[in-house]
């Protein structure tokens, strides 16, 4: 049996290495982005200097030789989904039993006049690092539209090279539609404090060209108009799709796929940014677009082709960010506007910068979510709060157990509980101390 | 440090060469050549002329010949002594105007970091030349010349040889032998696009350093010469060229870091460790041995175990400590301080370093009190990125290090056993020859020129990844008995790169976090610094009891279990 997966990101690559773990069949990797493969998260290191692009890539290059993963870097034109055959842009074509379509996401653009100018563009692969890097001799100021994860590493990336940035963000406050609302001003204020020229509910009305295809500034809707030499676009990503629109494969907003992650075609499968799961678990949405996810797909996927049918299950949510020097972890369910029978308890230290948020049942007290900012917690423990439904009470006691920040580092359990007590009017105490000894009985309990 | 006018008086070698036969023939020789009515306008032309004396003087004394570690020695105080020194004599404007303005200078540059905001401070690192790193084929070059020159120097001594060209083709047969496993595709280690000239430059100049300092001592004294008024507050003794490399090494700690609790200061494991290290290096391995002189005790870094420490037992150090120093009475036992101080260094390296490895990680020695780790971890800090992270790095790790080890517990040995029994030869080796060897191959070359003068080439830890006998016992206990590990945070891990690309040892960090499993590791030192760049705060440094035997088998990252195969299938 011959696999063939398009696209060497996180969840092409999970599914070919599965895939060699199950089975002894021929797996061929197709990618026209990099021949490696690279951790996409990285892109930003690159261009700040921390890192060159051989140091994200997870694996080294006799990896794939020694794991028999054959690597074509070439672009796929078209997939003849009867004749199980793809047409590569270097003019062979490649026969599949089993095809794995792990596309990845394309930049949002929305019509804005200039969008498709030079010196114009988003940052999701290394074509897009290429250009930032091409562009920024001589940068005097740069503009970014959208106030999401990419464009804060956007406007962190050219703020390290001491190049002026101006954010452009439609919101009233750093993404907000995610964030809720003390999270979000602790953004903002974080930004401004580094001195990034953040505005907020400023929207791009239109990109002006130079006369010789370059942009050089924008104007907002307000009216105003920002002189630039390079225009992020940055307002989100959606599934890398459009060439398969007019094919027999069922496309929505991202290829429809089932919980077996199998497409309305049979031996094709769709994994990853790309993907829409028809019939997504309760609380999830049908396209989640992140690194996580995206892993446990490629996993999930390579159990499904190799005759092990297991549905996709991507357990309790969580996610991760770091905007410019303020870390962010969520576990579970934190939303900007949570339902009426949710409340979140709030802790902020005073500093402005550390921040931790726990949601619960308004009636039951059952923990549903965390949100930390500066301060690091313990995945499994979180985890296994929300599966086994702890109430409050005793996750605030036992709350030294999730403290996954560095040894010596302050600790700000007990003044949580302090403010706990007092805005819920409870009388917890808090404790022992958080050894990895305690953390290890508590997760084999 | 060349500059100065040097005039060899009659005096000069009457004080300095004990031997009344040496004094005659030196005098003699030197009359006949004319160089006490000289002035010598550079140190160079005036030792040249000096080591033709000695040659003139051996020629006389026939059977009776000056040794050349004699020489040496009378070189030093000969050259010391016959000029007023830098600066027309001034040698307290020449120390100020050079150490102390250097290190002002230092901390001019890094204090305006602290107006930024305090976060993970990397922008521009492979951007600047003198920290983006070599190519491998400048590694190459750099670690030929210095094996070029070990192959010179054992060359005239005929085992040695033998010895070094056997354990070289060892390593290679090894390495080729387990790396033609893995077909053609050789690993990244080193970026392909040389640059990296400033590191380079500043390369050369650490490995000069360590030259003359090791082989040329007699060309330094214009510097220990600055340090003379410290040396005599301290010691009572003027200064050597161990006390100048132990100043030096104190100052350049100190400036780099502060650079690094600047660079840190959000990061209170970094403050407290790089304080550690600061301490210890300044207590323990300065001023304490020192002290210890000055109050007419057996001198001793009390830090430093064996087999780091590798002159600890062997007999001339025995014969310094035993019943040395003031009398005491132990518990109604009569004693010498030297005597106990001997038995400290056999309860530290046989009781404290297993135990505390075993409760907090070999990190307590390696980034919290070693004095190799603490100048890694300052000066050393801008260059641990350019560690190489490649399975074939590691694998050549693992035979050098434990090579190391082993050849150091067969030097202790013989050593041990020529002094206990009498008996000078151990087959064809002399227990001194092969003392000397280690001291000249691990001592020297590897420690200093190569440990220290590598570091814009290799990175701040090669002497403590690949040499050090030390990290490799701990290393052993680490492994197989310890309660520390790194901790991976459940599924966070996003693969980016940073906790490798840092670990200054050369530990491939990301290819455990990535599949959810904890790291423990013989080579990790513990900085903490994997932790302190992960931007998704994935990695912590812990210890714990709870689970010692199954640290890393969990993979926090696999989705599917086998209980899941059953229930949806």
């Amino acid at each position: 049996m011959h696999i063939v997966i398009i696209g060497n990101g996180i969840s092409g690559v999970t599914a070919a290495r599965f895939a060699r773990k199950l089975s002894d069949n021929k797996i061929t990797l197709i990618s026209s982005e990099t021949k490696y493969f690279y951790s996409r998260t990285a892109l930003m290191y690159i261009y700040m200097g921390h890192m060159r692009y051989e140091d994200t890539m997870p694996y080294e290059p006799w990896f794939w030789e020694k794991n028999r993963i054959d690597l074509v870097e070439a672009h796929v034109n078209r997939i003849d989904f009867e004749g199980q055959k793809l047409a590569l842009n270097n003019d062979t074509t490649i026969k599949y039993d089993k095809l794995v379509l792990a596309l990845g996401s394309a930049s949002n653009k929305f019509g804005w006049p200039g969008q498709d100018l030079y010196k114009v563009g988003g940052l999701y692969n290394m074509q897009d690092l290429e250009q930032m890097e091409k562009y920024s001799a001589n940068l005097e100021r740069a503009v970014i539209v959208g106030g999401g994860l990419i464009g804060i590493e956007m406007a962190e990336m050219f703020h390290s090279r001491h190049i002026p940035v101006t954010m452009l963000v439609r919101e009233s406050s750093y993404w907000n539609n995610v964030l809720p609302a003390e999270e979000s001003a602790m953004v903002n204020r974080h930004i401004m404090n580094s001195g990034i020229d953040l505005r907020l509910e400023a929207e791009l009305d239109s990109i002006i060209d130079d006369g010789a295809g370059n942009a050089c500034a924008v104007t907002t809707k307000a009216g105003e108009k920002i002189d630039c030499g390079y225009v992020g676009l940055t307002a989100g990503v959606h599934p890398n799709v459009h060439w398969l629109k007019e094919t027999v494969l069922n496309v929505n907003k991202g290829i429809v796929v089932n919980n077996h992650l199998e497409t309305n075609i049979k031996n094709v499968y769709a994994i990853g940014d790309c993907a829409e799961l028809s019939n997504p678990i309760e609380g999830r949405r049908g396209i989640e677009a992140v690194w996580y996810t995206g892993r446990m797909m490629g996993e999930t996927v390579a159990y499904n082709i190799c005759g092990k049918p297991v549905s996709y299950d991507p357990g309790i949510w969580f996610n991760s960010a770091k905007f410019i020097h303020i870390e962010y972890q969520v576990y579970g369910d934190v939303v900007a506007s949570p339902p009426d029978h949710q409340q979140s308890f709030y802790w902020e230290h005073a500093d402005g910068d550390k921040a931790m948020r726990i949601m619960f049942d308004k009636n039951t007290d059952v923990v549903v979510g965390f949100n930390l900012m500066g301060i690091r917690f313990r995945h499994e423990v979180c985890e296994k709060w929300i599966k086994d439904k702890y109430p409050i009470d005793r996750v605030m006691e036992d709350l030294r157990l999730a403290n996954f920040d560095p040894e010596l580092y302050s600790k700000y359990e007990s003044q949580i509980v302090r403010a706990y007590n007092k805005d819920f009017n409870r009388n917890v105490s808090l404790g022992a101390k958080g050894t990895w000894d305690r953390v290890f009985t508590f997760l084999k309990s | 440090m060349f500059n100065s006018s040097h005039q060899l008086s009659k005096g000069l070698i009457q004080q300095y060469v004990e031997t009344e036969a040496y004094q005659t023939a030196i005098v003699n020789a030197a009359t006949k050549q004319g160089v006490f009515e000289k002035v010598y306008s550079t140190n160079i032309s005036y030792i040249a002329s000096l080591k033709d004396v000695f040659k003139a003087a051996n020629i006389k004394l026939k059977d009776d010949k000056i040794e050349d570690w004699q020489v040496e020695k009378y070189l030093i105080p000969l050259t010391k002594y016959s000029t007023a020194g830098p600066f027309g004599g001034n040698t307290n404007r020449a120390f100020w105007l050079s150490i102390v303005l250097a290190a002002l200078g230092g901390l001019i540059y890094f204090i305006p970091d602290l107006s930024e905001m305090a976060g993970i401070k990397n922008d521009g690192i492979y951007h600047s030349q003198s920290t983006k790193g070599v190519s491998l084929k400048v590694r190459i070059l750099f670690l030929s010349v210095a094996l070029l020159y070990a192959l010179w120097y054992s060359i005239f001594q005929f085992p040695l040889i033998l010895f070094f060209v056997g354990v070289i083709g060892l390593i290679v047969f090894w390495v080729w032998k387990s790396e033609s496993n893995f077909g053609s595709k050789r690993a990244r280690s080193a970026s392909v696009r040389a640059s990296g000239w400033m590191g380079i430059a500043f390369g050369l100049y650490l490995i000069a350093f360590y030259v003359f300092l090791y082989f040329y001592p007699y060309y330094v004294t214009n510097w220990t010469k600055m340090l003379d008024p410290i040396s005599k507050a301290l010691s009572g003794g003027p200064a050597t060229h161990w006390f100048l490399y132990g100043f030096l090494y104190c100052t350049v700690m100190i400036v780099m870091g502060v650079r690094m609790m600047i660079k840190y200061r959000h990061n209170k494991y970094q403050l407290v460790r790089t304080c550690s290290v600061l301490f210890f290096q300044l207590g323990f391995a300065f001023l304490i041995p020192e002290i210890l002189v000055r109050l007419n005790q057996p001198y001793m870094d009390l830090k430093n175990a064996w087999p780091l420490n590798y002159s600890l037992f062997t007999g001339d150090r025995i014969d310094e400590m035993v019943g040395q120093g003031s009398e005491i009475a132990l518990g109604g036992i009569g004693t010498s301080v030297g005597t106990i101080m001997l038995l400290w260094g056999v309860a530290l390296t046989f009781i404290v370093v297993p135990v505390f490895t075993y409760v907090f990680g070999k990190r307590w020695y390696c980034s919290w009190v070693c004095g190799c780790g603490g100048l890694a971890e300052t000066l050393g800090d801008p260059y641990r990125q350019l560690s190489d992270k490649s399975l074939r790095a590691w694998k050549i790790e693992r035979y050098v290090i434990h090579g190391v080890l082993v050849f150091a517990i067969v030097m202790t040995s013989i050593v041990l056993f020529q002094y206990l029994t009498g008996i000078n030869n151990f087959l064809v080796f002399s227990a001194g020859q092969i003392k000397s060897w280690y001291g000249f191959m691990i001592g020297a070359m590897f420690s200093g020129v190569v440990g220290t003068g590598f570091y814009p080439v290799m990175g701040n830890r090669v002497w403590c990844r690949f040499g050090c006998p030390l990290a490799g016992l701990l290393g052993l206990v680490q492994r197989y008995k310890s309660r520390f590990r790194i901790t991976t945070n459940g599924g966070q891990c996003i693969s980016c790169g940073n906790c490798s690309t840092y670990c200054e040892m050369g530990i491939d960090v990301r290819a455990y976090a990535q599949r959810g499993q904890n790291i423990v590791r013989s080579s990790c030192v513990g900085c903490g610094i994997c932790s302190a760049v992960c931007p998704r705060g994935v990695l912590k440094l812990e210890n714990g009891s709870s689970d010692i035997g199954e640290r890393t088998t969990e993979l926090k990252t696999i989705h599917i279990s086998e209980s899941d195969l059953k229930i949806l299938s």
